[in-house]
């Protein structure tokens, strides 16, 4: 079976690309190093979103029920849906109900999660993804290579390239302002034709019962308030108790996503504008199960950042399709095998677990001990290679047995200098396609020491 | 009760036993009361971080065993440290002896410093050096702040190579990135694997070092494997061998 390492691979091969890509995300992840440390309260911050978050999600059954409340005391429709085809059917409910063929969406994670597009488009409704970055991956055919940068893995060139193709831009052309206006006018048109805009949620407030959703584009703002129905979907980890709190998030989102102080809109949306209609589809699909587990728990923390992508040196180095799954990177590698353990069982070994994504994290979930948790859980589930479980097990009783262990040394220190390099570092030996193995002392530490207390 | 109890990690006792004998010597030089208790062989890293929680059990309760009764244990690596402190708990907490053997195991430039209160280090290392942060050491341990992190900047591992006579500690464009070893994560995706280390020896090069030095033999074992390969004239050295002729106090 193809799991990350297979995946990678070309990715790799292609050295001045993945070069390329690894530099432009650590572009980013310095504006976000920037930021952060122009704030002398950067680490209270994330305890603080941290004890937030950890405290939402104790009860968020309760909020969710006041977010409900206040939401339809606003005049907002609230929709609940246990799973990907659920939220699917709510939002082709709305619109078949009211005849509309034309939908505009803004950035949604959970919408690609639930493969909400090619659902609409099979019962014949267009839908435009209106953020530049996720209408240039739809126009290919992709899904986002990440979740913040949808198009990083894309260059200019070759943006360019596709829009002469679809949108009749000049051959050639690769001037990001150029191509931006190109698209903006073919956005501006899709924006004013829709009879509906669909938008994510960043965060949906308790205790006002409206939506907020942070955007560069501005894209959100006229997707929802141009057409007269505005659906807003979240996942049900969206919610935080007070609008207070959102000064805490607020000022660590774009600081931790893109290293801009705030970003360009923070919408809030608090109801349907005059004459038209507002629904909120809150969707469960597995989130609760995560929620139940003690381990796991917390990686529902996540605002969806993208930073422990773009600090992820497997992630820069192997692109967001290496991954295989929605949401790539650190977080979609714990959150993905929840979904299909089989299927994702590489995912969490997809890393050296080196722990920059849980310091990066602005909400503190820590990714790569849950990394490590779900290596045991794959290992004892049976889901990955019997093999090494095997291997493991024999150095294990070698290990447990001091003479079995100096023996075994010994004879490695003695047989490796002995066996030609062709036996050596053929292609059984993946440590040595590229580096070579360390040169065999014929001492021990042990020896060495005998022979130190006798000087 | 014996103060430390040494602890070289398996492979520092196969392979890069200079390594094992130089923390000996930096300990013993120090006046240290030190024993290396033979019957040790390995922490059960590698199995815990393969996911194999059951292979990597016997060898933590053994590890008690035969650590258990020394006032501190060192080790001259920050993976192995991290793996005693952060990593035993769901085996052997509760257990007699576990709360005290798991407060008082620590990587040996941390030992030096927090523990032994080492201030100064005088000796000799002429060359152009840069630091690879091992990212257990960094990020579990806490050895200096790591670069994500936005709190009062500290750095054990500097803080003594710096003083020695000669030594030029280069700036690095990426401070503390990962070298890609990572245990079974340099086999199973040797492709990433490599290519992070690759990067990591480009920029100590693009930095003028002429020695990588390091608290973990695992990534240095990684980087020298990748530098020899390709004919470089860079060298790996542990910061047990650069201190090993200091007079420490
Ligand atoms: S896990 Fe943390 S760093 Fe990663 S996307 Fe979520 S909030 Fe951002």
């Amino acid at each position: 079976m193809t799991g990350h390492p297979e995946r990678a691979l070309p990715f790799v091969l292609d050295q001045p690309r993945a070069h390329w890509h690894d530099e432009s995300l650590w572009f980013v992840r310095q504006k976000r190093d920037r930021q952060a440390s122009a704030l002398p309260e950067w680490e209270e911050l994330r305890n603080a979103a941290h004890a937030i978050k950890s405290h939402t999600m104790s009860r968020l059954a309760d909020y969710l029920a006041l977010f409900e409340s206040n939401a339809v005391a606003n005049g907002i429709q609230v929709h609940w849906a246990r799973d990907a085809n659920e939220h699917n059917e709510i939002v082709y409910g709305i619109l078949a109900e009211r005849g509309v063929t034309r939908l505009v969406k803004s950035k949604s994670m959970l919408t690609e999660e639930c493969h909400l597009n090619p659902y609409l488009e099979a019962r014949g409704v267009e839908v435009t993804d209106t953020d530049l970055g996720e209408r240039i991956v739809q126009l290919r055919k992709e899904p986002p290579s990440h979740i913040v940068l949808p198009a990083i893995h894309l260059k200019r060139q070759d943006i360019g390239a596709l829009f002469h193709d679809q949108l009749g831009t000049e051959a050639g052309a690769a001037d990001p302002a150029y191509l931006t206006e190109a698209a903006r006018g073919h956005l501006r048109d899709k924006l004013l034709n829709a009879g509906a805009g669909l938008t994510g949620v960043n965060f949906a407030v308790a205790e006002t019962g409206g939506v907020v959703v942070c955007t560069n584009e501005g894209n959100a703002d006229m997707g929802a308030s141009l057409p007269p129905i505005h659906i807003a979907c979240m996942g049900l980890e969206k919610i935080v108790p007070r609008l207070a709190d959102l000064a805490v998030f607020v000022r660590l989102l774009a600081r931790s996503a893109t290293g801009q102080p705030v970003t360009a809109y923070t919408s809030h949306f608090n109801g349907p504008r005059a004459g038209g209609e507002m629904h909120v589809v809150i969707v469960d699909n597995g989130r609760s199960k995560i929620l139940a587990e003690e381990t796991f728990r917390r990686s529902l923390n996540c605002i969806r950042c993208g930073a422990c992508l773009n600090t992820c040196p497997v992630y820069r180095r192997s692109g967001g399709y290496s991954y295989g799954y929605t949401i790539p990177g650190p977080i979609g590698s714990v959150l993905a095998p929840h979904r299909d353990p089989a299927a994702h069982a590489s995912l969490p070994f997809a890393s050296s677990l080196c722990g920059s994504c849980s310091d990066v994290c602005p909400v503190k979930v820590d990714l790569h001990h849950q990394l490590l948790a779900f290596r045991e859980r794959l290992v004892k589930e049976g889901k990955t290679s019997s093999a090494k479980s095997l291997a493991m097990s024999v150095m294990s009783t070698v290990f447990q047995r001091p003479w079995m262990y100096g023996a075994g040394g010994w004879l490695m220190r003695r047989v490796v200098p002995l066996m030609p390099r062709f036996v050596l570092y053929g292609p059984w030996n993946p440590w040595g396609l590229q580096r070579e193995l360390p040169p065999m002392p014929s001492e021990s530490f042990r020896d060495l020491l005998e022979k130190e207390e006798t000087r | 009760m014996t103060q430390i109890g040494l602890f070289i990690p398996c492979y520092v006792d196969q392979l890069y036993p200079r390594v094992g004998l130089a923390t000996w010597r930096i300990l013993r030089g120090l006046g240290l009361d030190v024993e290396y208790p033979k019957s040790q062989t390995c922490c059960g890293q590698p199995m815990a971080n393969s996911g194999c929680g059951d292979a990597a059990r016997p060898l933590a309760e053994r590890f008690l065993d035969v650590f258990g009764k020394y006032k501190h244990v060192v080790t001259p690596s920050g993976s192995c440290a991290s793996m005693v402190r952060n990593h035993y708990d769901q085996w052997l907490a509760g257990k007699p002896g576990f709360d005290h053997l798991k407060s008082n195991t620590f990587e040996l430039c941390e030992y030096l410093v927090d523990i032994v209160g080492v201030t100064r280090a005088d000796g000799d290392f002429p060359g152009r050096v840069g630091i690879h942060m091992s990212c257990h050491g960094l990020r579990e341990l806490r050895m200096a702040r790591s670069s994500e992190r936005m709190d009062a900047p500290f750095d054990k591992v500097r803080g003594l190579l710096a003083q020695l006579r000669g030594i030029e500690l280069v700036t690095l464009s990426r401070p503390d990135e990962c070298c890609g070893f990572g245990g079974t994560f340099a086999v199973a995706e040797q492709a990433v694997s490599c290519m992070m280390g690759r990067d990591r020896i480009a920029d100590h090069e693009r930095a003028g070092a002429q020695v990588i030095a390091g608290f973990d033999m695992s990534c240095l074992m990684h980087l020298e494997g990748l530098i020899r390969r390709e004919g470089k004239p860079l060298k790996v050295a542990h910061v047990a061998e650069m201190l090993e002729g200091a007079r420490l106090s």
